[in-house]
């Protein structure tokens, strides 16, 4: 579940990125841990359930910026729905 | 990535090859809400923050790729002042 978050000041690598406040959730929708901050890659909403990518490598793969890119964590879908058995 | 509140600073003569002039911070990792989460951790600042500023960190080896150079003994990094969080 997601917030929007501002920065005017920050590292060059996060020129033009949209921020967010992720809080994790578990397969019910309860919070499940503590909430981190997330660069969006897919036009995420205010309150939306998201998917988020929490590893460098990954997250360099998708930007193709290079080798050095101090990005962690970036959102990379929108939950529809979430079917349990 | 996480937010923190800066608290204090710290100060390293000696430290290892790649962060001479590098500035150190005291930061209380907080969630959204400004609640502590976690213990204080010694972080390097790359956005020129101050004391009592929120901030957003990268950690693990993301934290040295902020830094130039980039290949540093680096496990947390300030990269970001946040002006605010819309809950």
């Amino acid at each position: 579940m997601v917030a929007p978050m501002w920065a005017a000041a920050k590292h060059p690598a996060f020129a033009g990125r949209s921020l967010f406040v992720v809080q994790p959730l578990d397969e019910n929708g309860k919070d499940a841990g503590t909430s981190f901050v997330a660069v969006d890659h897919v036009q995420a909403g205010i309150g939306d359930k998201v998917i988020v990518l929490t590893e460098g490598n990954g997250v360099r793969q998708i930007l193709q910026m290079g080798d050095v890119v101090p990005i962690r964590s970036i959102i990379v879908g929108i939950v529809d729905q979430v079917s349990l058995s | 990535m996480y937010l923190g509140i800066v608290k204090g600073t710290v100060v390293a003569e000696r430290k290892a090859a790649g962060l001479e002039g590098t500035k150190i911070l005291l930061v209380q990792p907080v969630d959204e809400h400004k609640r502590p989460v976690g213990d204080v951790q010694a972080a390097i600042d790359r956005v020129q923050a101050g004391v009592g500023d929120l901030v957003y960190l990268v950690g693990s080896r993301e934290a040295a790729l902020a830094c130039d150079p980039w290949f540093v003994p680096v496990d947390a990094a300030i990269v970001g002042i946040v002006d605010g969080v819309g809950l």
